[in-house]
């Protein structure tokens, strides 16, 4: 089963959610997987012993001069803008470069062949007995989509899957949640987080994934989360209050429910109530 | 005229918040809502829209099943695994990159521009403002972070404004680095957690990276002391201007329930001060 936590609005709780709920489940082989390439937090919490690093590679044109005629061909067929062609040199922006292979296939004289480009990282490596993968986009390089999905790559899918999905809701919400059995949402009680949950749950629904919503900080704020939620039927599975020691233990990267015992229950019954909805 | 983007890598540190107070108190700024994928700024801000935009994002492949002669060359050269074995293009997967287009051999394919969000020219209380919705599930979000930047320097242009500032989205991809290039500061707004600092670490690397003036501000910073002095430490070594540090008060989440920037809901608060203090010390810097 593969659970993914997302949310439109960032700093609402993902990442506190994903880990707390691999932490409290104990008769079950996890997987995690952060998809949070840009911003990877979750081993923060999770601590794990990584084993392996796989640099996360595109491949991009090579234009041989020699043979190019600068017939600008390939410019002009790159929706990217990776290509420049002046009259005697190609300029490559491979940052840009969504690896299509279009420029090869149009170069009519033969000139592009492709090279690896490196944008990020694999790390894989366990958690005692969570196994434990995650992306890293290389500090400058802008896509993070294909990161994304060299870690959904490495899904078992016979675990219990918890994927830590990046904020917001445009394509690397989607490389990261699609394909999940259940989809939650964590939200906050104010307006910033009703307006993010409201896109954020257009995209799952437009993806068909069962969802539920998470209240982050619940004392905070306002009921308009709640009222939403209620008039479309979504189901809030489970409310975290704003306590000063969950936010001081989050600051320290200390996962609350190994202090705060009680909370380790509350996270095995809201992840029965999953396996309920999804009627696995 | 001169930029400033308000960043955070972290998400949920209070970029917004700071971006609607620093509207109020400047007085001759065009404010933009750079963070496409969630734009929040306009429930604090409240603007009224002039005038509104169609974003056209990448474009979108048909087959028209009449022609196509089912060879399956499309399907073999798409890298995006976007057509399935029954030729239907998936939306969310096909990137508009146009191979499938030059491979096929009975001229099936087409493509159309697709609508993928919307730009408003605005009118707040505090002054101008540009903002921009990416339709939920769309890609191209650094292209339309680069196309409402370029309608807000026409804006700040027109009107005769010198200053222009933009509220950035998390992390540190694409949308991020449309809206850090060619600004003159990046203004970094963090907080003193583990995640905070690793977050903070990898944004003023991205900045250093554009060639971008720094500027660090601590939100909560409160919540973890030793945390705050390890990031101003940080800063210190790296020759960063740490402005300021605010402390952790229900009084902003208040203000956003009121839809009302902090500094002209409460503008005695501590928070309030210290944002004030934070915004007179970048103006002296600007």
């Amino acid at each position: 089963m593969i659970i993914s936590v997302a949310s439109g609005k960032g700093g609402t709780g993902k990442t506190l959610i994903s880990t707390s709920l691999a932490l409290s489940i104990m008769d079950k082989e996890i997987q995690f997987l952060d998809c949070d390439v840009e911003e990877p937090n979750a081993f923060l919490f999770l601590k794990p012993v990584i084993k392996e690093v796989i640099p996360v590679e595109m491949p991009v044109p090579d234009v041989n001069e020699e043979i190019c005629t600068h017939c600008k061909k390939c410019a002009e067929f790159c929706e990217f803008s990776a290509l420049l062609v002046s009259p005697n040199k190609v300029q490559l922006f491979p940052e840009l470069c969504h690896s299509c292979g279009g420029c090869a296939l149009i170069c009519p004289v033969d000139a592009i062949t492709e090279i690896p480009f490196r944008i990020g990282s694999l790390k894989i490596g366990n958690a005692s007995n969570i196994d434990f993968v995650y992306g890293e986009l290389e500090v400058s390089k802008p896509l993070s989509v294909p990161i994304i999905r060299e870690v959904k790559r490495k899904t078992k899918k016979d675990k219990l899957v918890i994927i830590d999905s990046p904020p917001g809701a445009s394509d690397p919400v989607i490389a990261a949640v699609s394909g999940s059995d259940f989809t939650i949402l964590v939200t906050e009680p104010t307006p910033f987080g009703l307006h993010d949950l409201k896109i954020a749950v257009d995209v799952i629904k437009q993806l068909k994934i069962p969802f539920g919503v998470i209240v982050n900080r619940a004392n905070l704020g306002d009921r308009k989360v709640y009222d939403f939620c209620k008039e479309k039927n979504i189901p809030v599975l489970l409310e975290i209050p704003y306590y000063r020691k969950i936010a001081e233990l989050y600051s320290n990267a200390i996962p609350f429910i190994t202090v705060m015992d009680e909370w380790k229950e509350k996270f095995r019954k809201f992840y029965f109530d999953i396996e309920r909805i999804i009627g696995k | 005229m001169k930029q400033i983007v308000v960043l955070s890598g972290k998400g949920g540190t209070g970029k917004t918040t700071l971006t609607a107070s620093f509207a109020v108190l400047s007085k001759n700024a065009v404010v933009v809502d750079c963070d496409v994928d969630a734009p929040d700024l306009h429930l604090l801000l409240n603007p009224i829209v002039l005038k509104t935009k169609d974003f056209y994002g990448a474009k979108l492949a048909k087959i028209d099943k009449d022609k196509c002669a089912i060879c399956g060359l499309c399907i073999e050269k798409c890298r995006f695994d976007a057509i399935d074995e029954n030729f239907n293009v998936n939306p969310f997967l096909c990137e508009g990159c146009g191979v499938c287009g030059i491979v096929c051999p009975t001229r099936a394919i087409t493509f159309s521009q697709r609508k993928a969000g919307e730009i408003y020219t605005s009118e707040t209380k505090y002054g101008f403002m540009v903002h921009a919705l990416l339709f939920p599930g769309e890609e191209n979000s650094g292209k339309l972070v680069t196309m409402t930047r370029l309608i807000a320097s026409i804006v700040a242009q027109d009107k005769s404004k010198s200053l222009i500032i933009i509220d950035g989205s998390p992390g540190i991809g694409c949308p991020v680095i449309s809206s850090v290039t060619n600004v003159d500061y990046a203004f970094a707004v963090t907080e003193p957690t583990e995640s905070g600092i690793h977050d903070l670490e990898r944004l003023l690397e991205l900045i250093k990276h554009f060639s971008v003036k720094p500027l660090v501000s601590i939100n909560k910073f409160d919540i973890n002391k030793e945390n705050t002095r390890k990031i101003e430490e940080y800063c210190k070594e790296n020759n960063i201007p740490v402005l300021g540090k605010i402390p952790f008060d229900p009084i902003v989440t208040e203000a956003m329930v009121e839809g009302v920037p902090v500094v002209e809901y409460s503008p005695e608060s501590l928070v309030s001060k210290e944002i004030k203090m934070i915004w007179k010390k970048v103006l002296e810097l600007i």
